[in-house]
């Protein structure tokens, strides 16, 4: 980054706009719900909760095209280990007598232990990486599928270390607005600096074109271990900031829910762009509190309507499902914010308006951003 | 006690296989791995609940006919947009279809299973020689052996069933010379529609219980066993299925009771080390070796 100091001052701004775009609006809508109700702020923290999972599965799933299906259990084993490391001791031994002694007498600050658990996930998500990115990208997520499924039975079972499928209770509740804010902002700069990488930058090409990517000399399994390591650690740090906002978690809430969710807040909004995960877990937060509101019954010119439960899901999943139709490469196009705007020549300026993925704007300034410019060298 | 073992990994195994086959046969055509697969069951399950009073042979004939309808609509309405565009749209199209349905009913149904005794009488034991079994184990066993020769005939004797073929193994090539693209995918999902609606049967004949999460198993174990076959093979996602179910029931009979618990975990284990072993499957295919 002390290669921005050398850029015109259009072209720094224009180098970090993709970063700072969305941590501006992101900050922006924190400090508009700090004048509003006690449950619209909640609303607020569930949505940048999800970002940080969202924003840790585009680390992968964006940058390197591969979809995942098993992510959602890095945010599993986020969640238990922190739960584990800062529950009370107290109420852990009642809770969980049988834990080994390291674990039952841990008591922890929440950001060691945010941190520690992101480092268990990493660690899992390297040894799982190593392995299953051998596969061919159909096959990946249909593994990682597996291993939600495993996570899923593991901690369903394990009484001894997560009370099996009754829930962990007890768990000190520190997540509130300001410290969700504060690791949005921390997983948005480790996904900007991820993505202008070496790693990234590789990663990005063999999305757009693999077998070139692989003739260039890209080991593309090692930097997809790379990406799916990273990745790992800030939904992992997700799944911690969920224990720590619902005081208490079972294994039912790591499943295939959370992972649709996730998934279509990536997807709606557009995979191929960090601008992409804010604005469709944006998007799917605010389409989500809706419907939840009218799930509850609403009374349309006198006809009241009963409650719905799955309402909710099925909004979502048929606004995922138009997006996919009409607009597959999200809503953002996949299309980084870029400001101030480049000026182009008119006819480049009309092909990059047909929805093109990731072509110009952002594009070149990708480029310009990671190698060294030329004349430089 | 080795043959009833024997018996129930092949009843198992043949459910597994039909359900594989199912995904296998719509992945063949247009590389999509139907994840909403699982909710064709569902919704066979569902339509078996609803008409349960009737005669069998008439809950046989609706739950057929509706899966099938809604297996073809499902194209239409959904996959038909998203026709070639990557695997990657392509699967989480699927995945947000099974969402969609499974809430849905969950919404016309309610979450809670139901109780549905509409095969009850197949749950008799029966022993043939010296292994006791039940009516269902045989049901399954012949059932799925029908289905694999019918499909097998169709395949290789009638003119759609060739053009279905062709259009496995080189989708454009195919179009080229005849074979009309919406008529072979709507028979590829008409096709997965009715090893649906037969792994719906059998399914309730066995649990005897429907709930909107029902499709989620079947999904999963078909996924896996169409990738451990090797993707686009038709016969490598039944010997998928077999040796799934084999190791499922191998894994039941034989794992220390402290450690059952974890059954499942150690069946999608082995899937995982298996695929480790040979990446692209047991039988690989070339149809979807990548041309440059």
């Amino acid at each position: 980054m002390t290669r921005l100091a050398k850029l015109p001052r259009a072209e720094a701004m224009r180098t970090v706009s993709p970063l700072l775009g969305p941590a501006l609006l992101v900050i922006a809508l924190v400090v508009l719900s700090t004048f509003t109700s006690g449950s619209t702020q909640r609303a607020v923290t569930n949505g940048l909760i999800s970002l940080v999972i969202v924003i840790g599965l585009y680390m992968f799933v964006g940058t390197s095209g591969v979809l995942s299906f098993g992510h959602i259990g890095f945010a599993a084993i986020g969640a238990y280990t922190s739960a584990l490391l800062t529950i009370p001791l107290a109420v852990k031994g009642a809770l969980l007598p049988d834990l080994p002694g390291f674990l039952a007498n841990a008591s922890m600050d929440g950001t060691s232990a945010a941190l520690i658990a992101g480092l268990v996930a990493a660690i899992v998500a390297l040894f799982l990486g190593m392995a299953v990115m051998r596969l061919n990208e159909i096959s990946i997520p249909i593994a990682l599928l597996s291993f939600l499924v495993i996570v899923n039975v593991v901690a369903s079972n394990w009484e001894e270390l997560t009370r099996g499928t009754g829930s962990m209770i007890g768990i000190p509740r520190t997540t509130g607005l300001g410290s969700a804010l504060a690791w949005v902002l921390v997983a948005l700069v480790a996904a900007f600096l991820f993505q202008q990488s070496r790693t990234g930058l590789k990663l990005r090409g063999a999305r757009e074109d693999e077998p070139a990517a692989r003739a260039a000399g890209i080991n593309i399994w090692r930097e997809r271990v790379i990406a799916f390591t990273a990745s790992a650690f800030f939904v992992a740090i997700g799944g911690n900031l969920i224990a720590h906002q619902l005081g208490s978690i079972a294994p039912v809430a790591f499943y295939l829910d959370l992972t649709f969710t996730t998934l279509a807040m990536l997807i709606i909004g557009g995979k191929n762009c960090l601008a992409g995960a804010v604005v469709g877990t944006f998007v799917v937060t605010a389409l989500a509190e809706i419907l939840r509101h009218a799930e509850r019954g609403i009374e349309v010119s006198g006809i009241g309507f009963g409650a719905t439960p799955g309402l909710r899901q099925v909004g979502v999943a048929l606004v995922m499902l138009a997006c996919l139709a009409f607009r597959p490469a999200g809503i953002t196009g996949g299309r980084e914010f870029v400001f101030p705007p480049r000026r182009r020549p008119k006819r480049l300026a009309r092909e990059s308006g047909t929805g093109e993925v990731d072509r110009p704007a952002s594009g070149s300034s990708l480029i310009s951003a990671a190698s060294p410019p030329n004349q430089q060298q | 006690m080795g043959f009833e073992v024997a018996v129930n990994a092949l009843s198992l195994g043949s459910l597994y296989a039909l359900i594989a086959l199912g995904i296998a046969l719509v992945f063949g055509i247009m590389e999509l791995i139907n994840f909403a697969y699982g909710d064709l069951v569902m919704v066979g399950g569902y339509v078996i609940l609803l008409t349960h009073g009737e005669g069998w042979l008439f809950v046989v004939g609706a739950t057929v006919v509706a899966v099938i309808v809604c297996a073809v609509l499902m194209e239409r309405i959904a996959f038909r947009p998203v026709r070639g565009a990557d695997p990657a749209t392509l699967l989480v199209t699927s995945f947000a279809v099974s969402y969609l349905l499974e809430n849905l009913a969950r919404i016309i149904f309610g979450a809670r299973p139901k109780t549905v005794d509409a095969f009850s009488m197949l749950a008799n034991p029966v022993d043939v020689g010296p292994i006791s079994t039940t009516t269902l184990d045989l049901v399954t066993l012949a059932v799925t052996a029908a289905f694999l020769c019918g499909l097998a005939l169709f395949l290789t004797r009638s003119t759609a069933g060739i053009a279905m073929r062709g259009a496995a193994e080189d989708f454009r090539t195919a179009r080229l010379i005849g074979v009309r693209a919406n008529r072979v995918i709507a028979m590829a999902f008409a096709i997965s529609g009715l090893a649906a609606a037969i792994v719906a049967m059998l399914l309730l004949a066995q649990s005897g219980t429907i709930s909107p999460t029902i499709g989620l198993v079947p999904a999963l174990v078909g996924f896996v066993a169409t990738v451990i076959g090797g993707l686009g093979r038709l016969y490598g996602a039944v010997i998928g299925g077999y040796v799934l179910g084999l190791v499922t029931i191998l894994l039941q009979s034989y794992l220390p009771l402290s450690v059952l618990p974890y059954r499942d975990a150690l069946v999608f284990g082995f899937v995982i080390v298996l695929l480790l072993l040979r990446p692209q499957g047991l039988f690989p295919s070339r149809a979807l070796q990548e041309r440059v």
